[in-house]
């Protein structure tokens, strides 16, 4: 049984069909990828698998555990993590800052009102480790708004990362980023694929065919196609719409 | 205590306040003011903390807030005329009071944010306004509750008396030291980091787990229990509770004054803007009736030009004076455990 599981999701918004028959599925330790054109419905199916929205029918299952329509931070607490596509940050915070609020231990002391976090040398060794491991070590002190682009896009990884998930969903990571930047990300990715099931909605095709197991295509909200990337790269949609313009 | 424990609670900002505050019934009259300003100035700080834990520190404007202070000031005058005449039961009585329809407001409000959560709180306070102005029986209706007696301070065996605005004044400023320094402690506790997370991105926050409506909810009524703190030593000090300080105007000053001290950038912003209010007052008070247009004048002018108020003034100058200074020495570790 795959970890995580999607069966017939369905969501509206008034009159209009955003995901109709949505059926996914997610094996543990695999990248998995989610592709398509712009407003074919990739982010608003990340926002029901990871809380935002409930859906209007449909199941999801995390570990053999039903998790449809829990509020986003009982869903996290569950091991899921995700980043986001427009940067949500805490931009007056440092970055080793934006990391330490993350770590399940800081959230388990959330209500210590007298704890000098600061103070904590535990929480903060675990943070800059973080850091490091998203190629941010010497920049704890910086306030987050201070980040170059694609450090701030990694500070964003950093913080999914930091809650230590068992699934982290990743939406459009290369968002604004250039072929170094990209680079760099697809390393760390390949990094910490090692402890952690991840999905990733992308458009940069090279990016998501390199680094996926398995890939889904979803179009007008629904999936029309999956496989892993060599069987994709045959495929008819693919081929037919601008998706397959990558080999 | 080891000395790395009392660093964390004390700062060196805190300490020159309790100097300043801790002296100034000895030099207040001799620079031409007088001993009931120095306990306007005490009280209105405290309760200008409390608003700022809301507005600067969760960025929650609850521009209802002189309805908590006049709800202390009420229930400090009810505990002590049907329960027990005693200080400490009529303190606690306040808070808890306060705390309680604190609370219940929170209930109603803690999903909502921005101007939506504004609104709630005026409404809110509007209701309150306007029980305590027709049930008569209970609030005294338009005359409010007169002879709000200055308790004793009941020390088991002995008492103190703080009949003389020199000596309520000092249950004040000891009210001041326990809430300036409890609440430094809060502001720089992992429940301080994610309500000033929750300021600045609330979805992400409840996407790391958190959760965030229980974290409004808390701030929210523990700011209102500090408000009815306040207004019970405002009780005291007016010898009186009226309905006045919950009309919405007081609200707004409160807000204007946490505005104007810088409660967004700096800790200290409510106690500068406080000063600056009550001097303000009492200065341009003394060559115009019309003072207040002076004040709000002021206000448009900060917003325009310094948004940060006057601790962002200070800060400014401390960059300049650091920027000479560093010119000839290296610069220290910055912004560690600092005034702001």
């Amino acid at each position: 049984m795959a970890l995580f599981e999607a069966q017939h999701l369905h969501k509206r918004f008034a009159d209009q069909v955003v995901l109709e028959d949505i059926t996914l599925a997610f094996e543990e330790n695999q990248i998995s990828g989610i592709m398509g054109p712009n407003g074919a419905g990739k982010t608003t199916c990340f926002n029901v698998l990871t809380g935002r929205y409930k859906p209007d029918r449909g199941q999801v299952r995390f570990d053999g555990r039903d998790i449809t329509g829990l509020p986003p931070r009982k869903i996290a607490r569950h091991g899921i993590a995700r980043s986001f596509q427009m940067m949500n940050l805490f931009d007056e915070y440092t970055a080793l800052e934006n990391i330490v609020l993350a770590l399940p231990e800081v959230r388990a002391k959330g209500f210590s009102m007298t704890h000098d976090l600061a103070g904590d040398d535990g929480a903060q060794e675990r943070g800059a480790a973080v850091l490091a491991r998203i190629g941010l070590a010497g920049r704890e002190h910086t306030p987050a708004s201070d980040l170059s682009y694609g450090q701030r896009r990694a500070l964003e990884i950093g913080i999914a990362l930091a809650a230590e998930p068992r699934m982290l969903f990743l939406d459009e990571p290369t968002s604004g980023l250039g072929s170094d930047a990209t680079a760099t990300l697809a390393a760390l990715i390949q990094e910490i694929r090692k402890s952690v099931t991840i999905v990733i909605i992308e458009h940069d095709m090279k990016f998501l065919f390199d680094l996926a197991d398995r890939i889904a295509v979803i179009h007008w909200g629904q999936v029309i196609a999956q496989g892993t990337p060599d069987t994709l790269r045959d495929n008819e949609w693919v081929r037919a719409s601008n998706l397959g313009a990558l080999a | 205590m080891d000395p790395q424990g009392i660093k964390n609670w004390f700062t060196a900002p805190m300490l020159v306040s309790f100097l300043v505050f801790g002296t100034m019934p000895f030099w207040i009259e001799a620079i031409g003011l007088y001993q009931y300003l120095g306990l306007e100035v005490m009280i209105w700080v405290i309760f200008a903390l409390a608003v700022n834990l809301l507005l600067g520190y969760t960025g929650l404007p609850s521009f209802g807030h002189g309805a908590f202070l006049g709800i202390g000031a009420y229930a400090f005058g009810l505990t002590q005329f049907n329960v027990a005449a005693n200080l400490w039961i009529s303190l606690l009585g306040a808070v808890a009071v306060t705390a309680v329809l604190g609370g219940l407001v929170a209930a109603f409000i803690s999903h909502r944010r921005g101007i939506y959560f504004a609104l709630m709180t005026i409404a809110c306070a509007q209701i309150f306004f306007f029980i305590a102005s027709k049930w008569t029986d209970v609030t005294g209706g338009e005359d409010g509750l007169l002879n709000i007696a200055r308790l004793p301070i009941d020390l088991g065996l002995a008492e103190i008396s703080i009949k003389s605005n020199f000596n309520l004044y000092y249950l004040c400023f000891a009210a001041y030291v326990i809430i300036v320094a409890g609440m430094w402690r809060l502001v720089h506790s992992p429940f301080g980091k994610v309500i000033s997370a929750i300021k600045q991105n609330d979805s992400r926050v409840a996407f790391l787990g958190y959760n965030v409506w229980l974290y409004k909810w808390l701030i929210f009524t523990l700011s209102c229990a500090v408000s009815g703190l306040a207004g019970a030593l405002f009780a005291m000090a007016q010898e009186g509770a009226y309905i006045n300080i919950m009309s919405l105007q007081w609200s707004g000053i409160v807000i204007l004054i946490v505005l104007i001290g810088g409660g967004f950038i700096s800790f200290w912003g409510p106690v500068l803007g406080v000063i600056f209010y009550f001097l303000a007052r009492d200065i341009l008070g003394a060559y115009t009736e019309a003072w207040l247009l002076w004040f709000g004048l002021t206000f448009m002018v900060m917003v325009m030009f310094k948004p940060e108020g006057l601790a962002g003034i200070w800060q400014d100058g401390q960059a300049m004076f650091g920027r000479r200074k560093a010119a000839v020495e290296p610069c220290p570790e910055p912004n560690h455990a600092g005034g702001d």
